[in-house]
């Protein structure tokens, strides 16, 4: 086979490395009071990655030997992680530049890093560039996550984050030498093939590796009982890796196990489909309950971004032994979830690193009185956190209904009937933050003051959960015309 | 006037929210402006409600009128698709009406802690999901719009509510949002089980989805319940009805008068609009059952209703009996019952929509809603506001010549001769047991005024000059007393308009 490279197909990758190796170079020579620049450096990267994708709209190409592809799928992901680095960078940098002022560049430099891996992620169509791709996502998550060098609670986040990672990625490394021990092939359709035949289908080998690597990205995407770091990884990280841990290296990891589990998998939903009915009950149960209890604002939204994660895994559990119109819908409903779920939840994230300018404790009861405050920022507060609720007319409600959907048709009642039940008790502490907002006195009346970027990604953020909110077909007409699912 | 007929709806359904963006980028030191905006916004709503009312086609009253039905999200077929009926006409009427009552009655009169532009924006907010699940004939749409009374709401009560106010406002939410979301699983899970004629793929179209098997009995039964739970939760039918009285004696007046003149009517109206037509086989299975919660909810309304000492919680109960009356007749299935039932819901949304004015207006005046401590001798420190409290609890306990007394008249006849297959000698229980409600009825809101007007003016009340009816009082109400006895006087105004579309409903049922 001849190995010719389509450089246009990696022209996204290509103008993100070389942005990401600028930073590292240009923050040499940046004076510390000057060092926002690297932040602007970034962001002319990501936009022009982001422009380069856009080219490679409607085309499917293939590459490194069908390990890199490209299609709708992959396009998709990567405008949305291109997007969501934007924003991340577009709320971090005064943050950062108020906080650790001379590190910055480092940090667009493991932030670029990391959503490289991600753009990589979305192409894989390969065990050994998945997990590559993997390994670059979490590394520098690693390291951002200890950011706040001298905090203590810092440092824990980030070996906390950083044994868990790596335990579940050796299982997930493990898991995978052994389907290629049995298909002797690493490229996910190929497997899929191999382990088509009837008697692949419940081989307790097989079901073991499947079982090991679920466990891997199960750790990534924080879903119970894998999600023990993420509360404390959140609390202890500086509050907009936080919001780029729960956002982003979550999509990664489900752009990842959606590949493996309808590709290279499908043939054995039998099997892990009523592993993750469990996964996704225990998931949305436990993050919603024990969110209920939280007294800080960013342990809240880790769990709560736990219990989201759950809706995410439900689809996968209706899919077992299903026909190609119900794994199809099913494959859609994880994905618009996923799409919809990164721009409320760092909505909500952008706006506790406002609040978090003005008292660093992150408290909830820092939110009394918000209202009277920044009556802007509250209420863009309220509707992210009622999208995250899923009420109507805002984008989360949609990505609800199309879960919904999809255990409906899926034949799996029971499972809609405890996520709604679940939704009810998310509403509930959601709402609790909004009525503190706009019930409670504030203590402190001085205003807080939105930084220009900031004000700029909420902005941004609000229009997108209200547009999606009244045409969701936005970013649904994306999902079915994925061409991974060809089932 | 081609053009007004396609507009109309939607105008009348979100000309209030862009309203309500208006006021919610007014300066807050504009409060002038506010009312005023408010006033408009409700106002211009109300009128081209009117013009509707004007050019319906009174005969065709049974075909779908002033169509309105767009693309709206193609990969799940969701049209952007309302119009109305006979049966829809009446209470978007009423809620246009109501809901501008409403504003004229806030120009003056807004409970602590003040605030007008958050006030009147959420109310206009709620305009627009209430008048929209009156007009919305696509089961997302209405979906959306039954969703979007929750949040404006739950603000009205927990910002400008008394005593429990964040507590009452939570369980309301919480209540409703837990049937609402049961109903939309049974939303889908008949989009799944559909066909739609024209394009082959699955609806959620009302008028598409009347007349399908989906695939047997037991799945009906199982669908039937997801929406029974959400209707039975707004309605809301025994046992379902702990969040009514907190929400509704906890709320601010208005918003009292909004959840129990409209918001209710959303339930009945959904069971009429929704379940019966398409679930026809299911339905004629669970009438007895709704049958019997109905009449434990007429009793059970009145007599919590005479162990009230709140004024607002009393009315509150009587709510529940009330309503009970509607579930009787929508239970049996039957031209007449139905049509009672529709006269029902309009009879108590200008009726309790009054009551609660007053409590509102009362409560204004003495600063408390115990019974005890208000009265004796009303009539006497506040002879005009005692009159009108008279005539308004006179008309819902049902007497001739008045609105109430249709309702409840008509639901319970129809409760004689229930629809072929229904058990006779069950709903003749029923009928009975209806009927020692009404007494009961009768004998607390006679008690009521007993208490309240009767009787001479207490010690602690002496010598305090209250301010009687005033004129914002006046505008606000005259309406709805008219109404009151121009529904009592000549019911037909409703039963005409209703009866062709209840008549094409109830053939599914012989």
């Amino acid at each position: 086979m001849p190995t010719t490279l389509d450089l246009h197909a990696v022209l996204p990758e290509i103008i993100l490395s070389g942005t990401l190796l600028a930073v590292l170079v240009v923050d040499l020579f940046l004076r510390d009071e000057r060092k926002l620049w690297n932040s602007v450096i970034a962001m002319a990267g990501v936009l022009g990655s982001f422009w380069a994708t856009l080219t490679l709209i409607g085309d499917h190409r293939a590459t490194f030997n069908g390990m890199f592809v490209v299609d709708s799928f992959a396009l998709l992901f990567k405008l949305m992680f291109l997007a969501v680095a934007a924003l991340v960078i577009l709320i971090s940098a005064n943050y950062l530049d108020e906080g650790v002022r001379s590190t910055q560049g480092e940090f667009y430099f493991l932030l670029l890093s990391s959503f490289l891996g991600m753009l990589l992620m979305a192409s894989s169509r390969d065990f050994l560039m998945l997990f590559v791709a993997l390994e670059l996502v979490s590394a520098p998550g690693f390291l951002v996550a200890g950011f706040k060098k001298r905090d203590a609670r810092s440092n824990e986040a980030a070996v906390k984050f950083f044994l868990f990672g790596v335990l579940s990625t050796a299982v997930m490394l493990f898991g995978m030498s052994l389907i290629y021990g049995v298909t002797k092939s690493t490229n996910l359709v190929a497997v899929g093939q191999a382990l088509a035949h009837p008697a692949a289908r419940s081989e307790p080998l097989i079901v073991a590796s499947i079982l090991f690597i679920v466990a891997g990205f199960g750790f990534k995407v924080s879903a119970v009982p894998f999600h023990f770091w993420a509360p404390d990884t959140y609390e202890g990280s500086p509050v907009p890796v936080a919001a780029f841990l729960s956002v982003a290296s979550k999509a990664a990891g489900f752009a990842g196990l959606l590949q493996l589990m309808f590709v290279a998998f499908p043939h054995q939903s039998n099997v892990w489909a009523p592993g993750f009915a469990i996964m996704a009950v225990a998931t949305m149960t436990l993050g919603n309950i024990v969110a209920l209890a939280q007294t800080n604002i960013v342990r809240l939204l880790a769990y709560s971004s736990i219990a989201q994660a759950g809706y995410m895994l439900l689809p996968f559990a209706v899919v077992g032994g299903a026909g190609p119109a119900v794994m199809r819908q099913a494959f859609a409903a994880s994905l618009t979830y996923i799409l919809i779920y990164s721009f409320m939840n760092l909505g909500a994230f952008a706006v506790v690193i406002v609040v978090n300018r003005k008292r660093s404790s992150n408290l909830i009861a820092d939110y009394d009185g918000l209202m009277s405050r920044e009556p802007g920022l509250t209420t863009a507060m309220l509707f992210f956190l009622l999208s995250l609720a899923g009420i109507p007319p805002l984008a989360g409600f949609w990505a609800k209904f199309f879960v919904f959907s999809a255990a409906i048709n899926g034949n799996a009642a029971w499972l809609a009937a405890v996520m709604v039940l679940n939704s009810v008790i998310g509403l509930y502490y959601y709402l609790s933050i909004g009525a503190r907002m706009v019930l409670r006195p504030a203590e402190d009346q001085s205003r807080i003051g939105v930084p220009f970027a900031l004000a700029a990604a909420i902005i941004l953020l609000v229009i997108i959960v209200v547009a999606v909110g009244v045409f969701p077909d936005f970013f649904n007409h994306f999902s079915p015309r994925s061409t991974l699912v060809a089932l | 006037m081609q053009n007004f007929d396609l507009w109309s709806l939607s105008l009348v359904v979100f000309l209030p929210t862009v309203f309500a963006i208006l006021i919610a980028v007014t300066p807050k030191a504009q409060e002038g402006a506010v009312r005023f905006l408010a006033l408009i916004g409700s106002g211009a709503a109300m009128v081209i409600s009117l013009i509707v009312l004007a050019r319906f086609q009174f005969d065709h009253s049974r075909s779908m009128q002033f169509i309105v039905d767009k693309t709206w999200i193609k990969t799940i077929g969701a049209r952007f698709h309302m119009s109305l009926d006979g049966i829809s006409l009446p209470l978007l009427v009423m809620t246009t009406v109501i809901v501008f009552l409403c504003v004229v009655y806030s120009q003056r009169i807004i409970p602590p802690p003040g605030k007008p532009k958050g006030f009147f924006a959420l109310i206009l907010l709620l305009s627009t999901g209430m008048s929209g699940t009156f007009v919305a004939l696509d089961l997302v749409l209405f979906f959306i719009f039954w969703e979007l009374v929750l949040v404006p709401m739950y603000f009205l009560i927990a910002i400008w509510g008394s005593e429990r106010k964040e507590y009452s406002a939570i369980k309301f939410f919480l209540y409703t949002l837990t049937g609402s979301v049961f109903m939309l699983l049974g939303f889908l899970a008949l989009y799944f089980r559909s066909v739609d004629p024209v394009t082959g793929g699955h609806t959620f179209d009302m008028a598409r989805l009347a007349g399908q098997h989906f695939g047997g009995l037991p799945f009906q039964n199982l669908v039937f319940l997801g929406l029974f739970l959400g209707f039975a939760i707004k309605v809301p039918m025994w046992p379902f009805h702990t969040w009514l009285p907190d929400a509704h004696g906890n709320a601010p007046t208005v918003g009292s008068v909004l959840l129990a003149s409209i918001m209710l009517k959303m339930g009945t109206y959904a069971f009429i609009r929704i379940a019966l037509p398409i679930l026809p086989q299911a339905a004629k299975i669970w009438a007895p059952y709704i049958g019997g919660l109905a009449t434990i909810a007429i009793l059970w309304g009145a007599l919590c209703s005479l162990a009230q000492k709140d004024i607002k919680r009393l009315i509150a109960f009587s709510s529940v009996g009330h309503m009970g009356f509607v579930m009787l007749g929508i239970s049996t299935l039957t031209a007449t019952g139905i049509n009672a039932a529709v006269f029902g819901m309009v009879a108590h949304g200008v009726i309790t929509g009054m009551l609660f004015f007053l409590a509102g207006s009362i409560y204004d005046r003495y600063h408390t809603r115990q019974i005890d401590e208000i009265g004796p001798g009303m009539m006497q420190a506040l002879p005009y506001m005692g009159g009108i409290l008279a005539f308004s609890a006179i008309a819902s306990l049902g007497l001739p010549g008045l609105a109430g007394f249709w309702g409840e008249v008509l639901a319970l006849l129809s409760a004689f001769k229930p629809a072929a297959g229904l058990s006779t000698s069950l709903f003749r229980t029923y009928m009975v047991l209806g009927a020692v409600g009404t007494i009961l009825t009768a004998g607390y809101f006679l008690w009521l005024l007993q208490r309240l007007n009767l009787g001479r003016v207490p010690e602690r009340w002496e010598g305090k000059n209250f301010a009687d009816v005033r004129p914002v009082e006046y505008l606000a109400w005259a309406p709805l007393m008219i109404s009151i006895v121009a529904l009592g006087v000549y019911p037909g105004a409703v039963t005409n308009l209703t009866d062709g579309a209840v008549s094409a409903l109830t053939k599914l049922f012989t």
